[in-house]
């Protein structure tokens, strides 16, 4: 009997600098067994952010640009119509996509840019020390919002999912999450229909995996997977939000 | 081929695809539009990319992503939009990509005007964006002269992985004048597959190719500048590029003039000439490189008395007119910066009185 | 020699595309040749103007203050630009909108009612190709049948539009032949 789990080709051997608890490495292993299971590593292009997974490229085993903070989705537009023949995914956080980078990404969308987006929402800016986002659920506290977000200054949490559904042009957008093994299944799924609609050219897609910050959060990782379950999940309400197959039938 | 009457902006869109560039993203801003709605037309016919992006912020960075996988690509924009474009120049630089960008000035700061101008001289040779990059920098003073720098900046770019900047002013990109593409470009073989993230399967390696510019280690990062500074010192060694004009001459003034500037400058020259006046000039076709040493050079003519940086700018060329002359010669500023070009006219007077005065010169203006 | 003509009007008056033929011309023959638009705000619905050098001997300064000749197609432009013509230049005054002449003694003016003629023909939109010839075939600065090639060439996509502006080139001409007289 051979062996019935290994690590993925497109997934490299080095340890990630993630904190304990933290479920970027979750997500980079489905993003790792999906071009696998494609077969598409040798002409994967993935884009970095700023953030904490601004090393990324550390972990894969196929070409990365790394991103000014936001920029991600104009990069990859340039990518993808000077070379439609490779396939190219942005990974995002919640501080790069949703803030500093909110124009890149709507227009991307909206011209239904044909590569594929993995925005990893964890409520905080991760890699700069834990300070508020535009994510950040009201009366959380941060570096930067120390008494919590004050829903009365700073407004209600950007459901970016949402949002980017409200475009006309066709696209793929789904939320998922990955703080349980039966999400992980359908998230892994969602990765893989998102790359799938970039193989055949067919639409702009982005996968929203709502993540875990235990280190900035200040809780310990069991803690924070509960926390996601108890307060993210009824606010970032996981499921399908846009499908280019949906939207024909319309 | 024979020459055609073409505007300046549009034949730079022409030159960049005579030039095998056939990938451009841009965003509409006067003096220079006419660019993108020229190539809006003639990409598709060649089978090329136009995109018009959102801002000049993505359209930079869509020019860094193509750069990054090897493909030949370009922009074209006006001051303000140089601005918002230079966070993107700054990464390119330091990743090291070859990409071409035009900037057609205008007036500034802020807003300013949409009329002529020079005053991105520092913001193109100094810097513009952050950190310790340089660009190479070219000045064409014609439409002619703005095709063949198009063609000769993609090779460049590739040679040095380094943005080259096309610095011409609202008059070269209105302005038409007779052209002739030139037929053939030569270009080194590319050496794409070691750095470009062109996909793996194609390279013999097998290895990824990575393109970034975050280097948290000290050492590592100040190795990388002076990998950077060593180019840029190659670049001052080889890619310096100047006309000289009215140098036989024993000319009491000299004068130190680019782009659209420079051509009101001969005809100065050459009237000056007729009333038994002799002055020089320098006119700079890089600069960056700057045209030192020929400056100091002309400078040091025993019959010159004093030389004169004419800028479209509140003297900004001065400074590298200063650091060149070495201090063998006085050196004046004259300039406006408005909109209105000085005619001959007015360089003639600033000429006769730089070369009168004897005393320390009061700071000069055109009235125009 | 370099010679310099001024073209100036108000949008839509097709200073721009005069201008340019008139440029075309001079390469023809030739000659080195700068189109100098007026640009931005002032192009929508404002005053045009465009200067045409022409030179045998490269160009320098394409910015010139002092034009050898000046084509005005209304009031506004002749009382901006009329000042400015060198001594024994030719303008040409629109005289269907202008009232009167330049006032210069020291040039050689031409009144021509352009917009009345090329309303005869058809179209006032030929009134700027009617200007055109009138200028050319008075000053001479290119040769008339260069000039005739190039209104041609302009107008080869648009062929419904040649015969009639070749006719208002030749009315251009006729009229400024008996000016002469």
């Amino acid at each position: 009997m051979g062996k019935e789990f290994t690590r993925p080709q497109a997934l490299s051997e080095q340890h990630t600098h993630y904190c304990p608890g933290c479920t970027h490495g979750i997500i980079h292993r489905l993003i790792a067994q999906v071009i696998d299971e494609l077969g598409v590593r040798g002409r994967t292009v993935g884009i970095a952010p700023v953030g904490c997974a601004v090393l990324a490229y550390n972990y894969f085993t196929f070409d990365f640009q790394e991103a000014a903070h936001g920029r991600a989705p104009a990069m990859a537009t340039g990518i993808k119509r000077v070379r439609p023949d490779l396939m190219v995914f942005t990974y995002q956080g919640d501080g790069d996509l949703a803030s500093i980078g909110m124009g890149e990404i709507v227009h991307a969308a909206n011209r239904g840019e044909k590569f594929t987006t993995i925005f990893v929402n964890n409520t905080v800016y991760g890699m700069t020390g834990g300070q508020m986002a535009p994510t950040t659920m009201p009366g959380q506290r941060t570096t930067t919002s120390p008494l919590g977000r004050n829903i009365d200054e700073i407004g209600m949490p950007l459901k970016v999912a949402e949002l980017l559904s409200t475009l006309e042009t066709p696209g793929y957008i789904e939320r998922v999450t990955v703080i349980k093994p039966s999400y992980i299944v359908r998230a892994k799924r969602a990765i893989k229909r998102a790359f799938t609609y970039q193989l055949q050219g067919r639409c702009f897609s982005l996968v929203e995996v709502v993540s875990t910050c235990p280190t900035n959060w200040g809780l310990t990782p069991m803690e924070a997977v509960n926390w996601t379950a108890d307060v993210l999940l009824p606010y970032y309400q996981l499921g399908e939000y846009k499908s280019p197959d949906t939207r024909e039938e319309g | 081929m024979g020459k055609v009457l073409m505007k300046g902006n549009e034949a730079i869109g022409e030159a960049a695809i005579r030039a095998g560039c056939l990938n451009y993203f841009a965003y509409p801003i006067t003096p220079q539009s006419e660019v993108a709605e020229y190539l809006s037309r003639r990409l598709p016919e060649v089978g090329g990319v136009f995109l018009q992006g959102e801002s000049e912020v993505a359209v930079s960075y869509m020019i860094f992503g193509a750069a990054a996988c090897g493909e030949r690509v370009f922009t074209t924009s006006s001051s303000p939009g140089i601005s918002l474009m230079s966070e993107g120049i700054s990464y390119i630089a330091a990743a090291q990509c070859p990409a071409v960008f035009v900037n057609i000035m205008r007036g500034g700061p802020g807003l300013g005007g949409i009329l002529p101008s020079q005053a991105d001289y520092f913001q193109a040779t100094k810097g513009g964006g952050h950190g310790d990059y340089r660009l190479l920098v070219m000045a064409p003073a014609g439409v002619q002269e703005a095709v063949e720098m198009v063609m000769r900046a993609f090779p460049l770019a590739e040679e040095y992985r380094n943005p080259v900047i096309i610095l011409g002013d609202g008059l070269i990109g209105q302005m038409m004048e007779p052209v002739e593409f030139p037929d053939h470009l030569s270009s080194k073989p590319s050496n794409k597959d070691e750095w470009a993230t062109n996909g793996m399967a194609t390279r013999k390696s097998g290895r990824p190719n990575i393109v970034r510019t975050l280097i948290l280690d000290p050492n590592t990062l100040n190795e990388h500048n002076l990998h950077l500074k060593e180019k840029y010192e190659r670049m001052k060694r080889d890619e310096v590029r100047y006309e000289p004009y009215n140098l036989e001459a024993d000319y009491r003034g000299l004068i130190v003039s680019y782009g659209t500037m420079s051509r009101v400058c001969r005809s100065a020259i050459d009237a000056l000439k007729e009333q038994g006046v002799e002055v020089g000039m320098v006119r700079p076709q890089t600069l960056f490189p700057f045209p030192e040493k020929a400056i100091e050079e002309a400078a040091s003519k025993e019959s010159c008395e004093v030389v004169v940086s004419i800028e479209m700018s509140m003297g900004q060329m001065v400074e590298d007119v200063e650091r060149s002359v070495r201090g063998r010669r006085p050196v004046e500023w004259y300039g406006t910066c408005g909109g209105d070009v000085p005619t001959p006219e007015e360089i003639m007077e600033a000429m006769k009185s730089f070369m009168s005065s004897e005393s320390p010169h009061l700071v000069h203006s055109s009235t125009g | 020699m370099q010679t310099e003509v001024m073209f100036a009007g108000f949008g839509g008056q097709g200073i721009l595309l005069s201008a340019k033929i008139l440029a075309h011309a001079a390469l023809e023959q030739g000659l080195d040749v700068a189109w100098v638009p007026s640009y931005g705000p002032e192009m929508r619905g404002g005053t045009a103007y465009c200067m045409v050098v022409m030179s045998d001997l490269p160009i320098g300064s394409p910015v010139i203050r002092n034009p050898l000749h000046l084509v005005a197609m209304n009031l506004p432009s002749l009382e901006k630009f009329a000042p400015t013509v060198k001594p024994g230049g030719v303008i040409l005054v629109n005289s269907s909108l202008i009232p009167h002449g330049s006032g210069r003694g020291d040039v050689r003016e031409l009144l021509v009612p352009v917009n009345e003629i090329a309303i005869k023909l058809g179209s006032v939109k030929s009134a700027n190709i009617v200007a055109l010839s009138a200028f050319v075939s008075r000053s001479k600065v290119v040769d008339y049948d260069t000039l005739i090639r190039c209104i041609q060439e302009e107008f080869a996509q648009k062929k419904d539009l040649i015969s009639l502006n070749l006719k208002a080139a030749e009315e251009g001409r006729k009229l400024t032949y008996l000016c002469s007289l």
